[in-house]
């Protein structure tokens, strides 16, 4: 089986399912002639032709309005937003159109619509380049909000949402593109939303991120069993549907929680997550749950690495919490 | 003037259309609109070089663009805004931002304005009336308009000069802002240098029109083409059209015609998307060597001074970097400071929270700018 990074196998799977589906389509900024500003299309425009693999103008609502119409007139877009922190433009595309129009048509019509962008920081980017602003997006409902952190997952969870009958917001943390490899089949395959995957099975504490921030936990996870703690590492893959059943049964064996994500902290998805532990599990909590996040300020440029939460403050909240 | 037709008034070959000028004009003001034309390129190419070297992290070059940066912010008057973007450090210089503030900024030291909060070429600077760039395209046109309209309505006798690529024009803004604009008659004047690029896409992917000057006309007010390589071009046209906004005369949005000759950013590779025909025939076209071809055939500009001036500037930009490079990072206590006129309960908690974890070494302090390999 090939070796791929995180690019290669999105790049796959587009190759997979715009050969297998003609009705697919892949457009955006730079997406076409360039191949993406981080060549996730390359190739694409000429295997496929102009007219399935094209440049738009740079108008963000633009791309996500279009792709709409052209959903709901049977195509299957895949729309590149260039940065995550340039789809707000398109947010009132996204909330208010895409991800209502199934219902507010009673069930009549649906855009099946993947958004796909690079998201997240840690490449010191500054504040237009870093941000992770998944939560905005998984308090609407109708869209799927998904985060692969490895490159197998990636291919797997493209395919999964070019094939949705539902819109889906599909993140890919670009800090991963070219670091992350693994071992990704060429042929399509899929992987179900709503499945979580245990990265490591442990007893002591629950240890949830998702993104970039797995393969800091992982790290940390590795350090806390060098001194005899055993943590289970969850990454829920998808925020938007989420496996409530795999963290709430994490919990109850081992009664810690500690979420991780790089996204600031007030009103986070790790909120969503504490919320659910706290209603489903508490009676099973033996410290109290902990959020090693983003600070609630701009993700600064020189500053950057203060931002980010790493290694080891993981551990050090990992410890804490099997202390209480 | 047609919104299709261009302005030109000096010629790639250095010869001029006429041999009046305006009265404000005089050799010595020229030949220091040539010297800052000098120095931004070299300061371009300097940073280019260590983004290389991993001194600083990105950069955004405007070599090809001198005319329309200096030219334009060369009209501006005192009181008068401006809001540019990532391209304009020629701009901001010209306006009077110090060499040494744009090498700051390019490290986001702690001396820099900015504090280091965002990428390089990110300036501000409240006392030029320069407004803080941001990275998302457009989003600064509507904001250029509604300062206008607060210029009218608080009466001033200024305007607000607005920056933007022709990229940007495709963007809802560009509409929101030329629409208040027109509505408002507001004092403001956008500036689109059409350097023929965003990015990878060429100016035929943004737009269906004959001209990007030409949807001034829907909105009801004047646009029009100015060759933007050509320095006295682009100053008399955005002069005349500031007075004129001063004067109550209302919004114009003006389109200079020029080319990135470098890459759109250090993150790009030009020959990827581009011919180098492309290059080659606007590189004829330069306007710094327009610029001192005419300046030369005035009698302004000599050999000795050609080579005084190039000897200066670039000393000026080595010593703006190597003072910058030696200042430490800014604080960490800096990161919770801003957001708020005063810093919330639970930002001095979070503050509280970073410092205890330095002190502790669970975090390591940034004492440097960052480096980068
Ligand atoms: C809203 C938004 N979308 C996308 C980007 C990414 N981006 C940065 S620069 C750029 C091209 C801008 O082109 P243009 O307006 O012509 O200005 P130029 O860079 O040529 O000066 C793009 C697409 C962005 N910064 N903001
Ligand atoms: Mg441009």
């Amino acid at each position: 089986m090939p070796v791929m990074n995180y690019i290669q196998a999105l790049n796959s799977a587009l190759h997979n399912e715009m050969e297998r589906d003609p009705r697919v389509v892949v457009f955006g900024e730079d997406v076409g002639r360039a191949g993406g500003v981080f060549r996730v299309t390359d190739g694409l425009q000429s295997r496929f032709g102009e007219e399935r693999c094209f440049d738009t103008p740079l108008c963000e609502q633009g791309i996500v309005g279009a792709a709409i119409g052209m959903a709901l007139n049977g195509l299957k877009p895949v729309a590149e937003i260039q940065f995550m922190d340039y789809i707000l433009p398109a947010y009132d595309q996204i909330a208010n159109e895409l991800a209502t129009i199934r219902y507010r048509s009673g069930g009549q019509f649906s855009a099946p619509v993947v958004v796909r962008t690079p998201a997240c920081g840690g490449i010191h980017g500054g504040h237009y380049h870093s941000q992770s602003t998944e939560s905005i997006f998984t308090h609407v409902p109708g869209i799927h909000v998904v985060m692969p952190s490895d490159p197998y997952d990636a291919k797997g969870l493209l395919i999964q949402a070019i094939r949705s009958e539902d819109p889906v917001l599909f993140l890919e943390p670009k800090k991963l593109y070219r670091s992350a490899r693994a071992e990704v089949p060429e042929e399509p395959y899929t992987i179900p939303f709503g499945q979580a995957k245990v990265l490591r099975e442990g007893t002591d504490c629950t240890v949830v991120a998702w993104g970039v921030m797995v393969h800091v936990c992982k790290e940390a996870v590795e350090q806390a069993a060098r001194k005899g703690i055993e943590c289970e590492l969850i990454d829920p893959r998808t925020l938007a549907p989420l496996d409530e059943e795999a963290i709430l049964e994490s919990v109850r064996k081992t009664g810690r929680l500690v979420i991780v994500h790089e996204a600031r902290r007030n009103t986070g998805f790790g909120a969503e997550i504490a919320a659910l532990v706290a209603e489903k599990a508490i009676l099973h909590l033996e410290a109290p749950i902990r959020r090693v996040t983003g600070f609630d300020v701009h993700c600064p440029f020189t500053l950057d690495p203060y931002f980010l939460p790493d290694a080891p403050r993981v551990l050090l909240a990992i410890e804490e919490t099997v202390g209480f | 003037m047609a919104a299709t037709e261009v302005l030109q008034l000096l010629a790639p070959d250095g010869s001029a259309a006429s041999e009046e000028l305006p009265a404000e004009l005089d050799p010595q003001r020229l030949v220091g609109w040539y010297r800052n034309m000098v120095l931004l390129r070299s300061f371009d190419r300097r940073a280019l070089n260590l983004q290389r070297q991993g001194r600083i992290y990105f950069y955004a070059p405007a070599s090809g663009q001198e005319a329309a940066q200096i030219g334009s912010a060369a009209a501006l008057q005192d009181g008068d805004w401006m809001f540019p973007t990532y391209r304009e450090a020629g701009a901001c210089y010209q306006r009077g931002l110090s060499l040494q503030a744009l090498a700051d900024q390019l490290f986001g030291n702690a001396r820099d304005l900015t504090k280091g909060r965002q990428m390089p070429n990110h300036f501000a600077c409240a006392a030029l009336r320069i407004v803080s760039i941001s990275s998302p395209i457009a989003t600064q046109i509507p904001q250029a308009a509604g300062c206008a309209i607060a210029q009218k309505i608080k009466r001033e006798r200024a305007a607000t000069l607005c920056y933007f690529g022709d990229g940007a024009t495709s963007e809802g803004d560009f509409h929101a802002g030329m629409n208040f604009a027109g509505v408002f008659r507001a004092p403001c004047v956008f500036f689109c240098q059409n350097n023929q690029w965003a990015i990878t896409v060429p100016v035929s992917r943004q737009t269906g029109s004959e001209s990007i000057a030409i949807k001034a006309k829907a909105y009801g007010f004047e646009g029009y083409r100015v060759d933007g390589n050509d320095i006295l071009a682009v100053y008399t046209s955005v002069k005349q059209a500031l007075d004129k906004a001063r004067a109550g005369g209302g919004p114009t949005l003006i389109e200079a015609l020029t080319y990135r000759m470098g890459p759109h950013s250090t993150s790009d590779d030009p020959r990827r998307y581009r011919s180098e025909s492309e290059v080659a025939e606007w590189e004829r076209r330069d306007p710094i060597v327009r610029f001192e071809r005419w300046l030369r055939s005035r009698g302004w500009l000599d050999d000795a001074t050609v080579a005084a001036i190039e000897r200066e500037t670039a000393a000026e930009v080595e010593q703006a970097i190597r003072s910058a490079e030696a200042v430490d990072a800014p604080p960490p206590q800096s990161l919770f400071e801003d957001l708020y006129a005063e810093p919330t309960p639970r930002l001095r908690e979070q503050q509280r929270e970073l410092l205890g974890l330095i002190e502790r070494g669970v975090v390591e302090r940034i004492t440097r700018t960052p480096l980068f390999g």
